[in-house]
């Protein structure tokens, strides 16, 4: 029983002692993977494939972690978490950290002990209609009934929006993606809205027939979506910060996972402390200091993420495009 | 007894003890990851719109602390009319287990059987899948009755000097019940139902045979038999075990959450999301369902006082 988590979180913190005693890096190395809490399924960004193997853009910054502090990417283990699951489970300690198309914001970032490390998918919030509404703009949707899940910004820019604008609206509020997505697709309501990226995969992965809704052009807000971890472990919160850059900059650089083995040959000083051969970038981070080439040589840099696992269904890179082309991804410089 | 005495004084020295302990560590832990703590956020803006009002009038402006009462409002308005409904279609399907007719007893034992031993989850998504997935949309919506109307945004009809109309995307004016709230109310019904029909049957079943006999030779019939004679005889075998049902059917209505029905169990959850306070906001959940529970206990035993024997108190 999933909705227990709050419950077990409480307990969790009513007994955890010990546990925390240790920094995070400590507990991970001891029990030998990396315990990642990603999305219930969200297609592109954490969802398991006909074998059961988890694939997406978060699920690729958990397996960056992994292959930082392990050298193999495959030793992570997923903690499948609802919207409203994902903070409780991360405070109490179930998972090391939280890779779930969550979006950044201030009340989380402090009163929730949260720390975001980045943003990995530049987003904003956006609504999908049934084409045969016949609806152009957000602004028609006046006394709709909008499908939206529980514990989400998505939740509260809904609201604003509408407060905004004058208009009222009926929310029918559902936890699971699946249950929620099921009563929009059956026309329980109007309207579905969550994060663009959301809809796309959506439409894309559930719809009887995705030609049958539009997502209306209106972006309502930004939700920079990235990883968190817990308050009070500042060793941790920098591996998995500089191993989200590392895939960013490996772009920047060229690094892929096709060329990262011809790298040590390069003249480049950037490219060797990249790859570890001269410099301790990874001593520094209290990993192995080959961690940042493990991770595009295992998982690949940002640009190919995108391509195997947010292309297919259709997304363009957009504003997740790097900041030389025209996109705002940016990595603070590996020196 | 002595001896007694110095053991209990310990027991309770030691579980306070350990509560105190577990308090404390909790604070401790709460402060190093900086995790807020307290019931101020009662007073907060909450910023969720909610679906559906009863009692409160409510805007995404209004403060948590409405937005949980509205959600307990709604847990009382489905718990309350639940609770009434499956008495009667309780104790409807509990004669009907014992009636003479052979068919109708038949189909009672059926209901019965099946409505108990299939999970109320699944019920709950059974009847909420019925009413959005078969009922037509709003601008083809079912026209049972002049001024009602029935589809997946569930049932509107007209009140006096209002009539549901199609505009825009759904019906305004008249009032309406949702369809989150019908299958909840469906689903609560009909399996409690199941339990109070035996527990009416078990009751009538305990009044001796004798008083059946002494109430035919009195020349009354059947209906009046069981209305003087034996149905409040068997009540007092009834109440107390019917109690409990209230009581599960009341719980029970926190499934809400799974089909977007916005109780109190689903309010807090998101307000615990919205604020990250967990232990709060399932201390709030557990002293809220702790005080319908005594409530409805203190008033179901009142009444069993009224209907036991007099003199067999202990």
């Amino acid at each position: 029983m999933k909705r227990l988590i709050p419950l077990a979180a409480g307990a969790a913190l009513l007994c955890a002692g010990t546990a925390f005693a240790q920094g995070t890096l400590e507990a991970v190395q001891k029990k030998g993977f990396v315990q990642c809490g990603v999305s219930t399924g969200l297609a592109g960004f954490s969802q398991p494939d006909s074998k059961g193997v988890w694939k997406g853009l978060d699920v690729d910054v958990c397996r960056a972690i992994a292959a930082a502090v392990f050298g193999d990417a495959t030793k992570v283990r997923y903690t499948p978490l609802t919207a409203q699951q994902r903070f409780t489970a991360l405070q109490s300690g179930e998972v090391d950290l939280l890779a779930r198309n969550t979006t950044w914001t201030v009340t989380r970032d402090t009163s929730l002990g949260l720390n975001f490390v980045g943003v990995n998918f530049y987003d904003g919030q956006g609504f999908m209609v049934p084409k045969k509404l016949n609806v152009k703009s957000a602004k028609q949707l006046k006394g709709a009934t909008v499908c939206v899940q529980p514990g989400t910004t998505t939740e509260l820019n809904l609201s604003d929006y509408f407060r905004a604008n004058g208009m009222t609206f009926k929310p029918v509020v559902i936890e699971k993606l699946e249950e929620v997505t099921n009563a929009y697709f059956s026309g329980r309501c109007d309207v579905f809205t969550t994060d663009v990226s959301g809809l796309v995969s959506v439409r894309g992965s559930r719809a009887p027939n995705p030609n049958d809704h539009v997502i209306l052009p209106e972006v309502i807000s930004k939700e920079p979506l990235g990883p968190a971890v817990r308050h009070g472990d500042d060793k941790w919160f920098d591996i998995v910060k500089w191993s989200m850059y590392a895939m960013i900059e490996a772009e920047e650089m060229g690094l892929s996972s096709k060329t990262i083995d011809q790298a040590g040959s390069s003249k480049d000083p950037a490219v060797q402390r990249f790859i570890g051969a001269s410099g301790d970038i990874g001593k520094m981070l209290g990993v192995d200091n080959k961690w940042a080439a493990n991770i595009v040589r295992q998982i690949g840099n940002y640009g190919e993420s995108f391509e195997a696992n947010l292309k297919p269904l259709g997304f363009e890179r957009g504003l997740n495009q790097l900041w030389t082309k025209g996109g705002i991804l940016y990595s603070p410089p590996l020196r | 007894m002595r001896r007694g005495l110095v053991l209990q004084v310990a027991l309770v020295a030691a579980l306070a003890a350990i509560v105190g302990f577990l308090a404390w560590n909790t604070a401790h832990n709460l402060e190093s990851r900086r995790i807020a703590s307290g019931f101020a956020f009662l007073w907060r803006e909450a910023g969720f719109e909610i679906g559906e009002r009863t009692l409160f009038a409510y805007s995404a402006a209004d403060s948590y602390f409405r937005a949980l009462a509205v959600g307990l409002a709604n847990t009382f308005r489905v718990a309350a009319i639940g609770i009434l409904l499956a008495t009667v279609l309780g104790t409807l399907l509990g004669l009907a287990r014992l009636a003479p007719n052979w068919l109708l007893a038949k189909l009672a034992s059926a209901y019965v059987e099946v409505m108990r031993n299939v999970p109320l989850l699944v019920q709950l998504f059974f009847w909420y899948a019925i009413i959005s997935e078969v009922l037509p949309g709003p601008r083809e919506a079912l026209n049972p009755l002049p001024g009602v109307f029935l589809s997946n945004r569930g049932i509107a009809f007209p009140l006096p000097g209002s009539s549901p109309e199609l505009s825009g995307f759904n019906f305004t004016g008249g009032a309406s019940l949702s369809p989150e709230f019908a299958a909840l109310l469906v689903g609560l019904v009909t399996y409690t139902a199941a339990f109070i029909a035996e527990i009416v049957r078990a009751g009538i079943l305990s009044v001796p045979r004798g008083q059946f006999e002494a109430a035919e030779s009195l020349g009354l019939g059947r209906r009046d038999a069981m209305r003087q004679v034996i149905l409040p005889q068997a009540l007092r075998m009834i109440v107390p075990p019917l109690t409990s049902q209230y009581l599960n059917l009341t719980k029970n209505s926190s499934l809400a959450v799974a089909i977007g029905y916005p109780d109190l169990v689903s309010i807090a959850n998101t307000t615990i999301n919205q604020t990250g306070q967990a232990i709060e906001g399932i201390a709030i959940i557990m002293a809220v369902y702790l005080t319908i529970s005594l409530s409805i206990s203190a008033f179901m035993n009142w009444y069993n006082r009224g209907v036991a024997l007099k003199g067999l108190r202990r």
